[in-house]
């Protein structure tokens, strides 16, 4: 009975169009709506509120990370998916995509005192742009990589691209003009000549055709009854450049990029991405071995402290560990990374270094305390008596022992540290996890880029899980 | 004659009670000095104060001349002239681990007395030979059995040549053979007369046939 008036409610809604997209994005797109922060606004919202009107249908959002759009309309959390998405020939070839709906220009934006000497892509060589990762921008990127030698960093998000810009960690970002308008700040000056010009479009499942062809049927309307234009107006988008694609697309309903651009064969591309997965994994291998060795010295002097040190001593080592195992990585990555670009500007990689190692250093802190107390201290004693100084103890008793009881936990440790790399991607570090799903972003599948990212965290993890392994057999009855 | 330990009033309190209580001793050099008493008594606690790993609050200990006053324990680095003087063997051995019975022997040899490696392995190999553990000498302290690993301990104290050994119940783990076997090594390494021994032990009959003098706790 209780139920009654909820069935009610939903049938006198009538049908809903479920539609995805992701509100981290902000606007112009889709944002939190600041006056009730559980609805969404943005032209996206209205695009898509106009189809589901145009259907009969009433709209409701589906938050999804912009990443994992393509995948989630596959899996059917959402009929169609709205958040900017671009018309790319891979796209067009995995998914049923609606006729493009908005043209954006790729820009590049530079710092006022750069404005004159770089204005396009080919002054950049040596230089550091920053995109938003698994985009057309990324992929020119790389295209320029190849051609001028410029160095693509790939975020994220698309608001610290530019504070890193201002900040000076980079030199130029090349990002759609809609993303650089609402962005634009004093501090840098964007760039008139478009690197690229491309088209917003709507995702839908492969299955989806007719439903994808309502939608054109919709849309065309909305360019024809000047609906598009309206909202455009009023998140202040439209230039003229619109009114030409909208005139293009009533006139040929037809795709403005054409399905004849086939998309590259999955094939193909698991052999393109063979060669930067690896560069990946021995990014991944690399911050692995150094986070680790920073961790273990640091980790080692706490411990020192805790076990030998004064009250005062004893409390910060403590205080330490606490407030680093109590907190979460992907905060301590933030603070290093951002939060102190204030103070000091560490480069990328570095912080991800550093963050990683204070954080194990707590962790590895608490194996080696419990290592040295775990040394029985009657041993300690026989070794005073014996006219050892305590730092011989310690280097020789104490320590050796100590060392054998933290290999195989350490090892473990290792591990666990390899797989929590890939979250240093968050600061622009294109390791493993972020270069496999960048991969899967292109061609539009996860399973092939998972199986071998898998493959490869495996084969780098499994030798030293036996690793461990063999120690703990050997050493566990010292 | 000057004794090599002498014990004077010992008193150790723990919180309001009393663990030891005007304990007073000496041992000779040449001499085999049994502290006996039940378990609890106090004998390794008395022990543990000569060698300076237990503070005491009544009396005075004096090893060879160097005497040990009522108070905080000394730091380690004042205490090189006791640790000259005075060797342990505890009751449950602590041998070092993740070193072989040769090395147990002979670290302290190298790193406290500053022999060479041929030098401490020269004494290693003759000690652990006279204690008829010298096959034994590369097996790690898990692989030996109770007799040999106290053996093994009894050879490390010994590296360093103290004048004084203090023994804890040595024949804890040890059956009626070993325990006359051991008796034996004890009367040897006092023939000279230039080493004393005081073992803490609840063995009366071993304290009777093997101890020159009993001291009841």
């Amino acid at each position: 009975m209780m139920l009654l008036p909820a069935v009610l409610w939903v049938a006198l809604q009538g049908p809903v169009l479920l539609w995805g997209g992701d509100a981290e994005g902000g606007a112009p797109f889709v944002e939190a709506d600041p006056a009730d922060a559980s609805r969404v606004r943005g032209f996206d919202v209205e695009v898509a509120e106009t189809i589901a009107r145009g259907l009969g249908r009433r709209a409701r959002f589906v938050q999804v990370q912009w990443s994992s759009i393509d995948q989630s309309v596959e899996r059917g959390d959402f009929a169609i998916g709205m958040s900017g998405m671009e018309d790319t020939p891979a796209r067009r070839a995995r998914h049923a995509v609606t006729v493009p709906y908005f043209e954006f220009r790729e820009v590049l934006a530079v710092r006022p005192q750069d404005a004159g000497r770089w204005r396009r892509l080919s002054d950049l060589r040596g230089r550091r742009v920053a995109t938003l990762g698994a985009t057309m921008a990324y992929d020119l990127l790389l295209a320029a990589k190849d051609s001028f030698g410029v160095i693509p960093v790939s975020y994220d998000d698309d608001v610290h691209p530019y504070s890193d810009l201002i900040a000076g960690r980079v030199d130029a970002v090349l990002l759609d003009h809609t993303i650089a308008k609402r962005r634009s700040s004093p501090r840098f000056v964007i760039q008139p000549e478009a690197v690229a010009t491309g088209y917003y479009v709507g995702v839908l499942a492969r299955a989806d055709s007719t439903l994808r062809d309502s939608v054109d049927a919709v849309l065309i309307a909305a360019m024809r009854d000047g609906t598009l234009e309206r909202i455009y107006q009023r998140w202040d988008v439209w230039d003229e450049s619109q009114a030409r694609l909208f005139g293009r697309v009533v006139e040929a309903r037809q795709d403005v990029v054409g399905a004849q651009h086939a998309a590259p064969l999955q094939s193909a591309s698991v052999w393109a991405y063979l060669p930067s997965l690896a560069r990946a994994a021995v990014i991944t291998l690399l911050l692995s071995f150094l986070s680790m060795g920073i961790a273990v010295v640091v980790g080692l002097s706490l411990a020192a402290a805790r076990v030998y040190g004064g009250t005062v001593t004893r409390m910060l080592a403590t205080v330490y560990v606490e407030v680093i195992r109590g907190t979460p990585l992907l905060l301590q990555l933030f603070v290093i990374y951002y939060g102190l670009a204030g103070v000091v500007r560490l480069p990328a990689f570095l912080a991800a270094i550093l963050a990683l190692a204070f954080n194990y250093a707590a962790y590895e802190a608490e194996i080696y305390r419990g290592a040295l107390e775990a040394v029985a201290p009657a041993q300690l004693e026989a070794a005073r008596t014996l006219g050892f100084s305590e730092t011989q103890i310690l280097r020789l008793v104490r320590g050796p022992q100590a060392f054998r009881y933290a290999l195989a936990p350490m090892t473990n440790d290792f591990v666990a540290l390899l797989k929590d790399s890939s979250l240093v991607s968050v600061i622009t570090v294109v390791e493993l996890t972020k270069q496999t799903a960048i991969y899967a972003t292109n061609v539009g599948s996860w399973i092939v880029p998972g199986l071998l990212c898998a493959a490869v965290y495996l084969a780098m993890s499994l030798p030293l899980a036996r690793l461990a392994r063999r120690f703990e057999r050997r050493w566990s009855v010292v | 004659m000057t004794a090599l330990l002498k014990i004077d009033a010992l008193g150790i309190r723990r919180g309001d009670r009393d663990v030891l209580r005007g304990l007073t001793l000496a041992v000779q050099r040449g001499e085999i000095v049994a502290l006996m008493g039940a378990s609890g008594v106090g004998k390794t606690t008395a022990l543990r104060a000569v060698a300076a790993l237990q503070s005491f609050d009544a009396g005075r200990i004096e090893v060879d001349g160097f005497g040990l006053a009522p108070g905080p324990l000394p730091r380690q680095s004042q205490l090189g002239p006791l640790r000259r003087r005075v060797g342990l063997v505890f009751q449950a051995h602590a041998l070092f681990e993740h070193l072989s019975a040769r090395d147990n022997v002979t670290l302290a040899l190298r790193h406290v007395r500053g022999k060479t490696d041929a030098e401490a392995r020269g004494v290693a190999d003759r000690l652990l030979g006279s204690l008829e553990v010298g096959t034994r000498a590369d097996a790690l302290p898990r692989q030996l059995s109770g007799g040999e690993a106290q053996r093994v301990a009894i050879a490390r104290a010994l590296a360093l040549d103290p004048p004084l050994l203090l023994l804890d119940e040595p024949t804890a783990a040890l059956d009626p053979e070993r325990r006359e076997s051991l008796g034996q090594v004890l009367r040897d390494l006092v023939k000279d007369a230039s080493r004393g021994l005081l073992v803490a032990t609840h063995d009366e009959a071993f304290a009777r046939a093997h101890a020159d003098r009993v001291v009841k706790l």
